[in-house]
């Protein structure tokens, strides 16, 4: 069931799918977090006044849960990620996130540039760890095993700007689940890449996280990707942005891509997540076509 | 036009510029047509520079004023870059010393000289703060820029692996402002030149400028060319050897 589909798409740039390889080398003893979002909302003092990015946002993601967010552009996606992962305040409403060890560790893979071009890939990927306090050559034998898992271990002494943007986007992923997280962040990891690549990578995700059980919360444009990864699919909508609906998603795991794109219930599904996107889209064109009047 | 011909076109044009200058200067000079006496043939400087090199007097200007602005610079450029990194990362820093390092960045550094001779003396030290002034407003804003022109997401993901302010200090402001400071330290060097040379021209018993200020006060007019062929090759010199330090501290900067 969960054997990549090697053979229909080819090696891309490097990356081997070969079924007979380990696989991750991070092997986790502890369930992911589990994150509780209470009524969260975010206030920016916009140009022509307060704009809430986020409003009463509720959400509760179980440990080891794969859930995806999509929803219209500007509608609080990356605010939401931000804020659950610290970096950000809320305004109003709380966040938990409990980990395994008292202080939970998120990791976040941010959407657009973000691999230090100052680095080599290797010390990229050991960034986490290294202000952990991890030894280097710890550090460098666990960048170097998950470089592997990513398709990169050519590359470790290569500066960023040597890798394609799909490579530098390996890199970014590796490096967060390099230390380990509880719970990893993703932002439109896969927004930037040609096709191919994505669906690689979108098979090498589920197979790293279906060895680690750490939980995830990922926002992406693409329906697709969202039905093709996740155990929830959260549709947010926006002005100010808040859960719309949160759909199970049925397809069985492991899961393998074309099995879930095959589904009876794909289309359907599908349908059901557009159909409310739509719905926002066309209500903030809606928007920009009074302020423009 | 193939790649290896326009290389070949390229050298030939690189080297006839200097060649044809040089050319005609002796022939106009030779002939008569300019004045002989301010504009000596250049293949007479070269029997003055021989001399000037046997009796070392010459190259202990040389090795005296690159001393000065070697000093000078390091005393100039790792507080500026310091101070720099941190007007960059903290905005109450900047905002307290932005109104001070713009008005005086803005003033020629030339123009402190006479006032750092009165405070500090004629000895070295003077010459060492006139440098050191000259290239710390210059790295000091453009390390300044280069770290509030740093992505905000590099701050981002370093917060988020759990940074405190020091990491952010080592391991993004720093390594993400160096081309910037590059850019300042380059700069710097530059204007340092400039500066001691003034300034050995004012106040000073050897160097450079000096030796240059020298010839002119008894119209040696070959050794003041000479003078200023070494400057130009000082300049030259110092320009390269940034470059290659350059390229040591920053070798994941893009070529080009
Ligand atoms: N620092 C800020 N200051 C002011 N407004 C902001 C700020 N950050 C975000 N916003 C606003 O908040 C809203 C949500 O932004 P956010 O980046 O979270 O959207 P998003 O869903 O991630 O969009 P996209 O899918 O395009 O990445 C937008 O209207 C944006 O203009
Ligand atoms: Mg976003």
């Amino acid at each position: 069931m969960g054997r990549p589909i090697a053979g229909s798409l080819g090696p891309v740039q490097g990356l081997s799918l070969a079924p007979a390889r380990p696989l991750s080398p991070v092997r986790r003893r502890a369930p992911g977090a589990s994150v509780n979002v209470v009524d969260v909302g975010r206030r920016f003092e916009g140009a022509t006044g307060p704009v809430d990015a986020i409003a009463h946002v509720h959400l509760s993601v179980a440990p080891g849960e794969f859930c995806v967010i999509v929803g219209p552009s500007g509608c609080g996606k990356t605010t939401l990620l931000r804020i659950v992962a610290g970096l950000e305040a809320a305004t109003s409403g709380r966040v938990d996130v409990s980990g395994d060890a008292g202080r939970p560790r998120n990791a976040m893979v941010f959407q657009g540039r973000s691999v230090f071009p100052w680095l080599t890939v290797r010390q990229n990927v050991g960034y986490g760890l290294k202000l952990r306090g991890v030894p280097r050559r710890e550090r460098e034998r666990r960048a170097d095993a998950l470089l592997a898992t990513v398709g990169l271990a050519r590359f470790a002494r290569s500066y960023p700007h040597q890798l394609s943007e799909g490579m530098r986007q390996r890199v970014a992923i590796a490096r967060a689940l390099a230390v380990d997280p509880d719970l990893l962040l993703m932002d439109e990891p896969f927004g930037a890449l040609d096709e191919q690549t994505r669906l690689l990578l979108q098979e090498e995700l589920l197979r790293i996280w279906e060895n680690t059980g750490t939980t995830v919360l990922f926002v992406t444009h693409s329906i697709d990707e969202a039905m093709v990864l996740a155990d929830r699919i959260v549709v947010m909508g926006a002005q100010p942005g808040t859960v719309k609906a949160v759909l199970p998603v049925p397809f069985s795991r492991p899961r393998a891509l074309t099995d879930v794109r095959s589904d009876a219930a794909f289309a359907p599904l599908f349908a059901q997540i557009w159909g409310m996107l739509r719905e926002e889209v066309l209500a903030s064109r809606a928007d920009i076509r009074q302020v423009r009047a | 036009m193939t790649p290896a011909s326009r290389r070949l076109v390229e050298i030939v044009l690189t080297i006839a510029a200097p060649l044809l200058l040089i050319a005609s200067w002796e022939a106009l000079s030779r002939s008569g047509t300019i004045d002989r006496r301010l504009w000596p043939p250049p293949s007479t400087l070269w029997g003055t520079t021989v001399e000037l090199l046997r009796d070392g007097s010459l190259l202990t200007d040389v090795r005296v004023s690159l001393g000065r602005i070697l000093v000078g610079f390091v005393l100039g450029a790792v507080p500026a870059i310091m101070f720099g990194l941190a007007m960059g990362l903290f905005w109450p820093v900047r905002a307290f010393l932005m109104p001070i390092a713009t008005v005086i960045y803005a003033i020629p550094k030339i123009a402190i000289a006479p006032l750092v001779l009165i405070v500090f003396g004629t000895g070295e030290t003077s010459k060492y703060v006139v440098v050191g002034l000259s290239i710390f407003f210059l790295v000091l804003l453009n390390t300044m820029a280069g770290v509030l022109a740093i992505d905000r997401s590099y701050r981002d993901v370093a917060r988020n692996f759990g940074a405190g302010p020091l990491d952010l200090f080592l391991s993004v402001a720093l390594p993400g402002a160096l081309p910037s400071i590059f850019t300042g330290l380059r700069l710097g060097l530059g204007f340092a030149l400039v500066v001691i040379v003034g300034t050995e021209f004012i106040d000073a018993d050897q160097g450079i400028g000096r030796f240059i200020y020298q010839s002119y006060s008894i119209l040696a007019i070959n050794k003041m060319f000479v003078g200023l062929l070494v400057t130009g090759l000082m300049g030259w010199l110092l320009n390269a050897a940034i470059g290659v330090l350059e390229r040591l501290v920053i070798p994941w900067k893009v070529a080009g």
